[in-house]
């Protein structure tokens, strides 16, 4: 007789998950693009491509660079808007069994607003992911989520035009990682999810020129791994709301470290773009985890760290 | 319809000190491949180099075989050089959009590659029917023998020119282009930007179709990362892994 399958569930306040991978916004475009490389009904769910108000170009190239271990992204935000989001992407992903988490991004309290309203009347859309590393046009652009009063009103403005679940995304790019994740708790989030990408750089000695066009960048990848778990780490035990761990994740080991440091759920990011099948393997061996290790549900894992009464 | 196989390497031929053609048996992706698509390689089955590396697709073989041509330029390349035959290659694709075979013109094409960007040129001299030129150069010798006796052999009428004139013109290629401007309807091109932007105006002053084919880094190759794009005409950004990487020459803005 076949061993009994592992319950794989976890729940991210109310939204109930078949499992705990979801692909990370900005890695997995608007899904379809990895249709022929794993079953997108298979997820925990598609976080798509972060989406503004108006359409936006993004920046000039070179945008991307490879580092050890990692790569370095200046994007500049590059997507259709939120009108061809809703018209031309979600007739697709309307159609695909997991749910939808969408992305948002603005320049102001009142764009972060507006396209929480926008959605929450929008079918098919299981929940709303917000990105506060951008500036604050208003506020001489410094990133939302670089001041704990500024995240929380960005998370209160949301929390305020949608019923839909709100996650708000972290930045990394902070003193203290528990001070934002209680400002966006105490300001209505249903989660949080971290990290976003460490800015950092990188230069041709030859040239004299910085790699990217923008000069600074995004970090990504294996790389940042590490002081992911220590922020989700740090983060768990601040908040009670659930945390939705990112970082340097690509297979199921480093999923499980996720959990165990806290993560109720995980993000696949850089990993999609060298194995767009990474996330259904990832799936597949937290299956394997659990039977190895005589687990019968994943939401055992979660915050199951053992640091000997540290 | 695009693939993700890992394909036994058939071969990996050394052509100069650090030029490669590396065949694999991808018969999938073989099956689905169209002139100047590309393929995504994972050059190390570890985390460093951590990104795939875009090629385009050299050639193919009845086998199922597929060719890839590069030179050695950093790790990752430095990597491929060293796979051996009975290895496998970790290969998506095709992607791409390729050449436009479509056209039916009464006058033969011209196919122009400098250096390795002659590397989708001898799939597309392998699929076109029908008369062709071929303008072809490289730094020297050594490095534009072996692929010109290819093109050459597929009925192609091949001029070639080298910068240390070790072989043919010594100079450049788009030297090679005014003359034979009048007898051809279009031309398909791939090498360094300044020989696609001159041959680019050339084909422009004469009113000739010029369809280019870029290089650039990217991350995924499918569309999603959007780290690939070059100025477009129309102030766009174009992505090179889904809007080209053959473009019409008018469709970019050549400050490339």
């Amino acid at each position: 007789m076949a061993a009994v399958r592992p319950d794989l569930r976890v729940k991210i306040g109310l939204l109930e998950l078949q499992n705990p991978v979801l692909t990370a916004s900005g890695t997995f475009g608007y899904a379809k693009e990895f249709e022929p490389f794993l079953n997108l009904n298979r997820l925990g769910g598609i976080i798509v491509k972060g989406i503004s108000l108006e359409p936006r170009a993004g920046n000039p190239p070179p945008r991307i660079v490879e580092t050890a271990c990692g790569m370095l992204n200046a994007i500049g935000l590059e997507n259709v808007g939120v009108d061809r989001f809703i018209s031309e992407k979600m007739p697709y992903l309307r159609t695909l069994a997991a749910p939808l988490i969408v992305n948002i991004l603005g320049d102001s309290l009142d764009d972060y607003r507006e396209l929480a309203r926008r959605l929450d009347e929008v079918l098919g859309i299981s929940g709303i992911e917000v990105n506060i590393s951008c500036p604050n046009v208003k506020k001489g652009g410094v990133a939302f989520g670089a001041v704990p009063e500024m995240a929380a009103a960005v998370t209160a403005a949301v929390r305020g035009a949608t019923k839909l679940p709100v996650i708000v995304k972290l930045s990394p790019n902070v003193s203290d990682i528990t001070v934002m994740a209680k400002a966006v708790e105490a300001a209505g989030a249903d989660a949080i999810s971290l990290i976003n990408t460490l800015i950092g750089m990188a230069i041709n000695a030859e040239t004299r020129k910085p790699r990217l066009a923008n000069i600074i960048g995004g970090l990504s990848g294996p790389a940042v791994k590490p002081i992911a778990l220590r922020m989700v780490w740090q983060a768990a035990q601040a908040v009670s709301i659930p945390v939705i761990g990112i970082g340097g994740i690509g297979t199921a080991e480093d999923a499980v470290e996720f959990l165990l440091a806290g993560a109720s759920a995980v993000q696949v990011g850089t990993a999609n773009f060298y194995d767009p099948s990474a996330a259904e393997k990832i799936i597949a061996g937290l299956e394997d985890y659990l039977q190895r290790h005589g687990e019968e549900r994943i939401s055992n894992l979660i915050g199951a760290l053992d640091t000997g009464g540290k | 319809m695009s693939f993700s196989n890992f394909s036994p390497i058939l071969a990996n031929e050394q052509l100069t000190t650090d030029v490669f053609r590396l065949t694999v048996h991808a018969p999938e992706i073989a099956a689905a491949a169209a002139p100047g698509q590309f393929v995504m390689v994972r050059a190390a089955d570890s985390l460093d180099p951590l990104l795939r590396r875009p090629f385009s697709i050299h050639s193919r073989g009845a086998d199922g075989s597929l060719s890839l041509l590069f030179k050695v330029v950093g790790r990752g390349t430095a990597l491929l050089a060293k796979a051996k035959p009975g290895d496998v290659l970790d290969l998506l694709g095709p992607f791409g959009k390729g050449f436009d075979l479509s056209a039916s013109e009464k006058k033969p094409i011209c196919l122009i590659g400098g250096g390795m960007g002659i590397a989708p040129l001898l799939f597309l001299a392998q699929e076109l029917p029908g008369r062709k030129y071929a303008l072809l150069g490289a730094r020297c010798r050594d490095e534009l023998t072996p692929l010109a006796k290819k093109i050459a052999e597929l009925g192609c009428a091949v001029q070639l020119a080298t910068d240390d004139g070790s072989l043919g013109h010594h100079g450049f290629i788009p030297d090679l282009l005014d003359e034979i401007l009048p007898q051809i309807s279009r031309v398909c091109t791939c090498g360094p930007s300044p020989m696609m932007r001159s041959v680019a105006g050339k084909c422009r002053a004469a009113g000739v179709l010029c369809q280019v084919s870029l290089e650039t880094h990217m991350a995924c190759g499918i569309g999603a990362c959007l780290g690939c794009v070059l100025p477009g005409a129309d102030g766009r950004q174009a992505h090179v892994c889904t809007d080209g990487p053959v473009f019409n020459a008018e469709e970019l803005s050549w400050q490339l």
